[in-house]
């Protein structure tokens, strides 16, 4: 339709000559369907000729849409790329798709065909159509951006339709209004507002504002500030550090940096800021001589950076000493008696010696280890030592005479194995010594001291006790048995002996020297059995065993019995047969644990390190925890009498501190080391193993892995 | 039952908002909200546990407070920061369109904003603000030497140079200097302002030195100095209302009428400018305070803090006696020195000052001058053919820093020209126990104790080293005695063991001291080492700078 328009436009100078037909021809546009125009070819219609000679197309002499075979409108052709046919005609019935030739055939026709340049594809149709001269200049013509139409002149005359000149008479005879003679009445009253308006001075002619900033009093007063809404919890920004000598011009030469340091400043030019200085200081000889520093404006920078990008937070800067740190606690000169020096040295085992223990009186100590002899097969002794009593003191003073003077061995026991632990019995009036002999509890009595007391015991353990109302249950008899009267062993000074099912780590007795405990570890539930002497009875304080455990302690003075596994320490009351407590020692691995003998206090050591004292009347949490062992801390006794307790550590140092417990409730106790004991030397990664108290003397004694004894009073 | 608790809907976790956040509630872009986040002095904080405030995350985020961003939203500069995003746009449009009225008009109306309420809001009281100036002058010093760039239009440097000149009139005016330091970084000066210690840098005397957009970005400086500018702006109106000095400075009197005929091209105001710029004239004053300044303070009974007093009224003597330093002295400068640092420590300590009139206006006295008691020069003047008089030192200007900061006239005869010049000491370091002190400055810390050393620095570490050797030689003695001859069987009278009272007193009180270590409570057990190991890493340190000293100056 445009283009028939256009023609229109074009020739209206002229009288039209067009075929009425053409003029409302409604596809026109539809070059390639108008096949009627094939009869005027010469006017400039289109030539469009089947390639493929089919005359069906073409036989019809008109361009109607209904013409148009192909039915299925204007879609995608490509969806009929599946099917045989590409559509339907008017009747419904299948279009086939032409014959399509291979790319040979398609070779072919570019080599033969001389039209093939201009042969386009029909995709309604699917043929091929040869474009006509006329078409392929129209194309031309498009593409060189000229106009499409070659019979178009774009420099024909320009027809002055309506002329410059002005005509005598006019071509309306109308005359003009009177408002185009008279000035706009609503124009004046519009400026006779403005003009009323600046006269009273509301309209200001345009000014430019001053760039420049004008300052006033801001603040009435130096320090009062006016309530209004703030930023919430200001932190200033802290100032920049202030220059050091080094950053002076002439500086003290031994701020400049010598080789080393400078290398060490080129190394770090990866991260600058572990620098000491962020310049080089450098000394010149007159002010006139410095340079301008390159990094000014990229420090001032920085520093604009920190104020609006670093995150701030209140620190706390402590403005102590370190010394203020340190606890004031009374003077250990106060705090005397405790043992100070080396008295006497115990020498005579060849191994580790991993227990001793104190007789009742002061005056001997049994010690157990595990001595590896000439014939590397291991032969156990007790030695049982005389300990030098008050009388001999002061002989004792100096510990290069002790050896010959009194550290002399009363007497030794062999028993085949490794002894574990040596418990001399409280009781006055026995004379026993419990050992733990791999699974053996041995009861020896070593028959020194008084001599009616020695013979009292072995005739009171001479006969066993009658068992015949007993019969004790299967879980027990597996555990531990009573050995039946030996002469041999008898001889040997062995009165009893129990064997168990596992190894015995440690002996305890009870205050009053019948009862005492054993502790198996890899026992499981049957770890802890109490065995009484007089009875020859045995029986499992727990059905369970809540852990594997470590040690095990009797109440110096309340039915109260004291079970220690890895981490906490059990209170169990023997006579409600409950537990009573449980401490929470707060540390991975017990290694010993010590009553205070008024049994309100309990030390706890540990192998981390740590010494953990508790108050029971207090709390379930330690009320103190000593750190002041370098390694594992293996041994802790408090004294019977002195407010005294020790640890002893595999770092070879014994530790003697006083621990006062007041009667006043109110009063905690009062923790205070007060020395620092070193004698042993390390032997296979263990220094002292075990730590303990003379009876009435300030005295304590520690036995350690280089098979020694040490006496420090 | 009761409502079921979320997590992060209270306690840290509901604290702090990350900077996307804040956007985002904000619905600002991410350079706007920067420019506001300085103008408002917005920071990010740190929280006490990063984990509960990220909501669980452990990357590190930028946390701000939710308060600080609640309280952003209702600034009205954020409107204006919005409004100015508009004109940008239409501006740009009117551009590409070539709509050269309407960009004109557009430009005329550009929207500006005033940041006079939040220099009020951000600092409370004066104080406050002058606490703050650090950074502000340093800053404002240094835009002041700036050519206009694009991101820093000339008018902001020209308002950074009048305003930094203003400060330093003040700091004359009102003798508040207190300490000076020629770094080679720049001069810091050290100022006592309202009971505050401020302190500022000012670059060396240089051209600008181009850098580059990857290290320095212009345009976050331009907006820190668009807020420090309208700062100090109020704190100099209000500082030279304090000391009755009239603001917008004035010179007392244009002196010369030859000056006056040789303002040429210059017009009037350009004429004042310089001659505020020359720092050499004083300004005029509202009313005349009393010429001390200095309030006498009461003598008071003496009490407990006798001492205490008594070192106050030490500094404040100190303190007048500095501010009359250079009282009566007259010092012409040579071309060749830093001539505004100079003039202005000359001259906030009581001095007059002058330059040949060549070099920069305001001038006052030529050289010539017969009652000129100082010439600081920086070159050897002998050598050139200038008529040298007696009646004046010819010194380096390092004898003016280091006059001031002793507080003292220093003997000239150190700083003669041509003299190698006594190291100078940063007036800035205060030295803790067992750092290292530059044998100079505990000479001149020795002399304002009133202990006179004459001669050697290191007398006392002298003694120390001393000490050690006559050990060594006792021992030496001793081992050559024993390997000199086999001794004949004899028995020497035996000797009573000399017990060494001290040395055991000190052992033990040593161990007792160990023994109390033992005990330090576990909480502050760490902090105990740490401190231990600072004092050791700073005595080590020490220990190190006397052994370079040894070296390099036996």
């Amino acid at each position: 339709m445009k283009r028939t328009t256009k023609t229109r436009g074009i020739v209206a100078a002229e009288p039209p000559s067009i075929d009425p037909l053409e003029e409302f021809d409604p596809v026109s546009s539809s070059e390639e369907n108008s096949p009627h125009k094939n009869d005027d070819a010469n006017e400039g219609t289109f030539i469009i000729q089947d390639i493929n000679l089919q005359p069906r197309e073409y036989d019809e002499d008109s361009s109607d849409e209904e013409d148009i075979r192909n039915t299925i409108g204007n879609i995608p052709m490509n969806w009929y790329d599946e099917y045989p046919h590409i559509g339907y005609d008017l009747d419904g019935k299948k279009l086939m798709k032409p014959k399509q030739g291979d790319k040979l055939d398609d070779f072919l026709r570019r080599m033969e065909d001389p039209d093939f340049w201009k042969t386009v594809k029909d995709r309604q149709t699917g043929q091929n159509v040869v474009l006509s001269d006329k078409d392929v200049d129209l194309i031309g013509r498009i593409q060189s951006a000229n106009v499409p139409d070659p019979s178009f002149d774009e420099y024909a005359p320009w027809i002055d339709w309506f002329s410059s000149e002005v005509m005598d008479t006019p071509l309306r005879a109308m005359p003009p209004s009177k408002a185009s003679f008279l000035p706009s009445k609503i124009e004046k009253m519009k400026i006779s507002k403005i003009v009323h308006a600046i006269k009273m001075g509301w309209i200001k002619p345009p000014q430019k504002p001053s760039t420049e900033k004008k300052f006033y009093m801001l603040w009435d007063s130096d320090d009062k500030a006016d309530s209004i809404r703030r930023i919430h919890n200001h932190i200033p920004a802290p100032k920049t550090r202030l220059p050091g000598n080094a950053e002076s011009y002439n500086p003290p030469s031994e701020y400049l940096l010598d080789d080393e340091e400078l290398r060490d400043w080129e190394a770090k030019s990866d991260e600058p800021w572990k620098r000491r200085y962020n310049f080089i200081p450098q000394k010149f000889n007159s002010l006139r001589e410095v340079p301008a520093y390159q990094n000014y404006i990229k420090e001032r920078f920085e520093r604009c950076l920190d104020l609006y990008l670093c995150p701030r937070a209140k620190k706390m800067r402590l403005t102590i000493k370190a010394e203020e740190l340190v606890p004031q606690l009374p003077s250990p000169k106060d705090l005397q008696p405790f043992p100070t020096v080396l008295a006497v040295e115990y020498k005579g085992h060849t191994d580790m010696i991993r227990s001793i223990s104190m007789e009742l009186h002061g005056q001997f100590f049994a010690s157990g280890s595990d001595d590896g002899t000439v014939k590397s097969k291991k032969y156990i002794y007790i030695y049982i030592v005389f300990v030098n009593t008050m009388e001999n003191i002061c002989l004792t003073c100096y510990f290069l005479v002790w050896e010959v003077a009194t550290g002399r061995c009363v007497k030794t026991f062999k028993l085949g194995e490794t002894v574990r632990w040596v418990e001399w019995c409280p009781n006055k009036s026995l004379s026993l010594v419990a050992v733990a002999v791999d699974s053996d509890v041995v009861i020896i009595n070593p028959g020194v001291g008084d001599k009616f007391i020695v013979e009292k015991t072995d005739t009171l353990l001479a006969e066993p006790p009658e068992l015949s109302n007993f019969i004790s249950n299967e879980r027990m008899v597996v555990a531990a048995q009573w050995e039946p009267f030996d002469q041999e062993k008898w001889d040997l000074g062995i009165r009893v002996m129990i064997r168990h099912f596992k190894p015995v780590r440690q002996v305890t007795w009870h205050g009053r020297g019948d009862y005492f405990s054993v502790v198996m570890p890899d026992g499981l539930n049957r770890s802890v059995i109490i065995h009484q002497l007089s009875t020859r009875r045995s029986q499992f304080p727990l059905n369970r065993s809540k852990g594997l455990i470590q040690c095990v302690l009797f109440h110096p003075i309340r039915p109260y019995f004291f079970i220690a596994t890895q981490l906490h320490v059990r209170i169990y009351d023997l006579v409600k047969q409950e537990m009573v407590k449980k401490l929470m020692t707060s540390s991975k691995w017990i290694s010993s644990l010590a009553i205070h003998p008024g049994g309100d206090n309990v030390i706890v050591g540990t192998y981390d390190k740590k010494v953990v004292w508790f108050d029971l009347d207090l709390s379930t949490k330690p009320y103190q925890t000593l750190r002041f062992h370098g390694n594992a801390v293996r041994s802790v006794a408090f004294h019977k009498r002195y407010p005294l307790f020790a640890s002893g550590s595999d770092d070879c140092s014994l530790i003697v501190s006083h621990g006062m417990v007041y009667n006043d409730l109110l009063q905690n106790p009062l923790l205070v080391p007060v020395k620092k004991l070193r004698g042993h030397e390390k032997f296979n990664d263990f220094g002292i193993l075990s730590v303990m108290w003379h009876n009435m003397q300030p005295w304590v004694f520690s036995s350690g892995a280089d098979s020694t004894i040490k006496l420090y009073t | 039952m009761g409502k079921i608790k979320k997590k992060f809907e209270s306690g840290e976790g509901s604290l702090y908002l990350t900077r996307k956040q804040a956007l985002r509630k904000l619905q600002l872009s991410l350079k706007m909200f920067r420019r506001l986040c300085i103008l408002k002095g917005i920071y990010p904080r740190e929280p006490k546990n990063r984990k509960r405030a990220q909501h669980g995350s452990t990357e590190k985020k930028t946390l701000y407070l939710k308060k600080d961003i609640q309280f952003l939203l209702h600034e009205p500069i954020v409107w204006k920061l919005r409004e100015h995003k508009v004109y940008l746009r239409k501006k740009g449009r009117a551009k590409a369109l070539r709509d050269y009225d309407g960009l004109k008009r557009i430009m005329d109306n550009k929207p500006t904003y005033s940041l006079d309420h939040i220099v009020k809001e951000r600092y409370p009281t004066f104080v406050d603000a002058v606490r703050d100036l650090d950074d502000c002058l340093t800053l404002s010093f240094l835009f002041s030497t700036f050519p206009s760039m694009r991101f820093v239009p000339g008018g902001v440097s020209a308002l950074c140079r009048r305003l930094t000149l203003e400060f330093l009139h003040y700091v004359i005016e009102a003798r508040v200097l207190r300490k000076v330091f020629v770094s080679i970084k720049g001069y810091y000066y050290q100022a006592d302002i309202k009971g505050q210690t401020i302190t500022w840098i000012m670059s060396h005397n240089f051209g600008f030195q181009p850098q580059s957009p990857d290290e320095v970005d212009f345009r976050i400086m331009a907006t820190f100095v668009e807020f420090y500018s309208t700062l100090l702006g109020f704190i100099n109106f209000r500082l030279y209302h304090g000391a009755n000095i009239c603001y917008p400075p004035k010179l007392t009197a244009v002196n010369s009428g030859t000056e006056n005929e040789k303002l040429g091209a210059l017009t009037e105001d350009e004429f004042m400018e310089e001659r505020i710029a020359s720092l050499n004239q004083t300004i005029i004053r509202i009313q005349e305070d009393n010429p001390d300044g200095a309030v006498e303070v009461d003598e008071f009974p003496a009490g407990e803090d006798n001492e205490k007093l008594a070192e106050q009224r030490k500094e404040l003597d100190r303190v007048n006696r500095l501010k009359n330093l250079f009282n009566g002295l007259k010092v012409f400068l040579n071309r060749e020195v830093p001539r505004e640092s100079l003039a202005f420590c000359i001259r906030a300590f009581g001095g007059t000052v002058s330059w040949d009139s060549g070099l920069f206006a305001g001038a006052t006295f030529n050289q010539f001058d017969e009652t000129i008691t100082h010439q600081i020069t920086d070159r050897n003047m002998q050598s050139t053919e200038q008529t040298q008089y007696l009646s004046r030192y010819y010194i380096q200007p390092q004898w003016v820093f280091d006059s001031i900061n002793s507080a003292t006239l220093l003997p000239v005869e150190n700083y003669f020209q041509g003299a190698v010049l006594p190291p100078h000491i940063s007036p800035f370091v205060v030295e803790r126990e067992g750092d290292y002190v530059p044998p100079e400055k505990r000479k001149f810390l020795d002399m304002e104790k009133g202990i006179v050393t004459t001669g050697e620095v290191f007398t006392t570490e002298e003694q120390k080293t001393t000490e050690p050797e006559i050990v060594k030689t006792k021992k030496s003695k001793k081992g050559s005695k024993v390997e000199s001859e086999p001794v004949p069987m004899a028995v020497e009278r035996g000797m009573a063991e000399v017990v060494d009272l001290m040395k055991q007193k000190d052992d033990e009180t040593k161990e007792e001291y160990r023994l109390r270590v033992m005990m330090i409570r576990n909480k502050h057990k760490r902090l105990y080492r740490r401190m231990m190991e600072s004092r050791k890493r700073r005595n080590k340190e020490a220990e190190k700078m006397v052994k370079k000293r040894k070296k390099v100056a036996p």
